[in-house]
């Protein structure tokens, strides 16, 4: 393994991620010659088979996109759709789409911080190993992951696809007692998450920071999850309908994902530090206070505290359900009527990994004839590859095993959904 | 720890929320790992112990050629494999490219057409080997997980309801959505599994937990049309997550022929 030889770190099959993927790593003269972070993923061709479906059946044949995050797919075809016909779904009916994502955000965040990211900050294989050593610390994540699955099921039937969620609404309201009924463990929930961040606090993080392109959602009046302005902290802001002018997708070989770039070859970072960068002055009190407390300022740029950040988002999201709760009200109708018309449309919304887009287009009848949806990690996946070659040159003194271990790490930063991006993970480290 | 029985958990061509299911079982995830040896199971551990295995959970659809070869890697190494969900037990929804171009279907997704291998059929993972439990439902349900995977480490028969949604949804007490509301549903063919969920919601069961057993879609299907569906609004209803069980494909391609007749 001397400078002048060939070195290749190579991770086959990427564990702890949603989805199949590999990397390869080639080192050569301790320089990094190639990363290549792989989707294998089969394609499943969601695009090509919305041709065709009827632009009702969009939510929930996206939704099986992702078993993890089926609500930014179910939310992102919902709006488009409505944008669509020309419908705007508020009030009571609007909190609700929010309050489910609450779910979805908790559920997907606690599984990814504690049962897939944190083994990597403390050297174990899994959380299972974690359990053995840290039994209260375990229980209480699945307990407040558990909270997350809850609420889902409440307002959506079950927390994997729910079936409650239409375009225009919902197909049955939940009554202000089933949602009363959550609060006690909400409450228990919002202060777990702060317990369980202010142990995350103590890992170790590495020194690594970089001057990311974030690009999140933006909405005047609250952290966002189904609407806002796309904005850019290089100071873009456009409404979701440009998407396309500020993110244009490429195929690549070594991919069945698509790879999304912005103009000038800049690389979008989405997700939690994205959203944190662009909107943390709109975060709940708590959830402020939690992130003040952690010193993390107004912008973080080390994507190994990704966790953290995640940490804040689920206090955000504890915070943000109960406040919807308390203010609940059940509306007379659970959806608002939504006839077709021809016509293109976008939807997108905040997904736990970022922003989760999509356009359709509909015929008279309402027939979908086109369709494009664009999955967080898609975006991000470029911005992963950068990581690892910023990532693995100062770090390229570390022995083989402890390189592959940081390198997976440095990975899950960004709790890559393969499965989504499909349209990707094995790792490997070349050295030479 | 070795005199533990070892699990093992695939993927094929899915969205994940199947295997899901099993780390959604927060009560039970922790004893689980106890009873069991966790001896490969990618999406949850970095450790990946070669088999055999005693059980094997395999979650997907086959849809390229490497994983037609690896699914008789995956059986050779299992002594007992269940599949779990709606992929991997009648090809998921995107076999919906069993009935399209897969030509066309690669062009309207990948700029660069020739980076993509796939076969042309999502195929369910029975019609490649020997299954010895299917597990239904987009996504299967949980407490039905734990009762599958606690019947093989028992060697005993999993006690999992063959009647239909209809049968559950009655015992749920809920309104019937068609006869009350003229609401379409498939709860009176679909397999039960997921506690009639959808009427409880006031809608119509769209077939999550494929076709039950004895069910007479045909006969629905009249009824349906009589509350004024389409014939191509039939064939979508029936062609969605479970498009390749039989009775399902099998009635969606009957009112196909039907459309085509009225121009689709």
């Amino acid at each position: 393994m001397g400078q002048d030889t060939t070195r290749t770190i190579q991770v086959d099959t990427l564990a702890r991620v949603e989805g199949e993927g590999a990397l390869d790593i080639r080192i050569r003269q301790g320089r990094v010659e190639a990363v290549k972070f792989r989707i294998f993923e089969p394609p499943r061709f969601f695009e090509a088979l919305l041709r065709g479906r009827d632009f009702t059946e969009a939510p929930d044949i996206t939704a099986r996109i992702c078993g993890i995050c089926p609500v930014a797919y179910l939310m992102s075809a919902c709006h488009a759709m409505e944008a669509i016909c020309g419908v705007t779904v508020d009030g009571e009916l609007r909190a609700l789409r929010r309050l489910i994502y609450c779910g979805e955000w908790i559920e997907s965040h606690v599984l990814h911080m504690t049962m897939l990211h944190l083994p990597d900050f403390l050297g174990y294989e899994d959380v299972i190993q974690l359990a053995a050593d840290n039994r209260p610390m375990v229980d209480r994540a699945l307990r407040i992951k558990k909270i997350g699955n809850q609420l889902m099921r409440v307002v959506g039937g079950r927390e994997i696809h729910p079936v409650n969620i239409r375009v225009g609404g919902f197909y049955r309201v939940p009554t202000q007692d089933q949602l009363n009924g959550l609060l006690t463990d909400l409450r228990w929930g919002l202060e777990a998450a702060e317990t369980l961040l202010a142990f995350l606090a103590t890992l170790p993080f590495p020194e690594f920071e970089k001057d990311y392109h974030f690009v999140a959602l933006r909405h005047p009046g609250e952290y966002p999850f189904n609407e806002g302005e796309l904005v850019s902290s290089d100071g873009e802001s456009m409404p979701i309908s440009a998407y396309e002018s500020l993110l244009t997708e490429q195929h690549v070989a070594h991919s069945t994902a698509l790879h999304s770039v912005m103009s000038d070859d800049r690389l979008a970072h989405v997700g939690p530090l994205a959203r944190y960068a662009i909107n943390g002055a709109m975060l709940t009190p708590r959830a402020r206070a939690a992130a003040d407390r952690l010193d993390l300022g107004d912008v973080c740029r080390n994507p190994f505290k990704s966790i953290l950040v995640r940490g804040v988002e689920v206090i955000f999201a504890f915070e943000e359900a109960i406040r919807i709760i308390e203010a609940y009200r059940p509306p007379a109708h659970a959806h608002v009527a939504v006839h077709p018309r021809a016509g293109e449309g976008q939807g997108c919304t905040e997904a736990p990994r970022g922003i989760c887009y999509h356009r359709y287009r509909l015929d008279e009848a309402g027939i979908i004839r086109d369709a494009k949806i664009v999955a967080p990690t898609s975006v991000n996946q470029k911005v992963i590859e950068q990581d690892l070659y910023d990532f693995v040159e100062p770090n390229i003194h570390l022995p083989d095993e402890e390189l592959k271990l940081r390198c997976e790490q440095a990975i899950r930063n960004y709790d890559p959904c393969i499965s989504c991006s499909t349209h990707f993970l094995t790792l490997n480290v070349d050295r030479a | 720890m070795s005199d533990r029985p070892k699990l093992a958990v695939w993927k094929f061509a899915s969205c994940d929320g199947c295997q899901l299911s099993l780390l959604d079982c927060e009560d039970q995830l922790l004893a689980v790992a106890d009873a069991v040896d966790i001896a490969y199971f990618p999406e949850a551990t970095r450790v990946m112990q070669p088999g055999p295995y005693d059980v094997s959970l395999v979650e997907g659809s086959i849809t390229t050629a490497e994983d037609a070869q690896r699914i008789l890697r995956v059986r050779a190494e299992s002594r007992v494999l269940i599949t779990l969900g709606a992929c991997a037990t009648a090809g998921g929804i995107q076999s919906l490219r069993n009935h399209a171009d897969v030509a066309e279907y690669i062009r309207v997704v990948y700029a660069r057409p020739e980076f993509i291998e796939t076969l042309s059929t999502s195929t369910p993972i029975a019609d490649h080997v020997k299954v010895d439990f299917e597990l239904r439902g987009c996504p299967i349900d949980k407490g039905q997980l734990l009762e599958v995977l606690i019947a093989h480490l028992h060697r005993r028969r999993p006690i999992i309801p063959n009647h239909s949604v209809c049968q559950s949804c009655k015992r749920a007490g809920h309104v019937c959505v068609m006869v009350a509301h003229g609401t379409p549903c498939l709860g009176p063919v679909t397999h039960a599994g997921c506690g009639a969920l959808c009427p409880g919601y006031k809608r119509g069961c769209y077939g999550c937990f494929g076709p039950a057993e004895g069910g007479k879609p045909a006969a629905l299907s009249a009824r349906l049309r009589e509350l004024g569906m389409s014939n191509p609004e039939l064939v979508r209803l029936y062609r969605s997550f479970n498009a390749q069980a039989e009775d399902f494909r099998t009635e969606s391609e009957a009112n196909e022929v039907q459309s085509g007749a009225q121009g689709n």
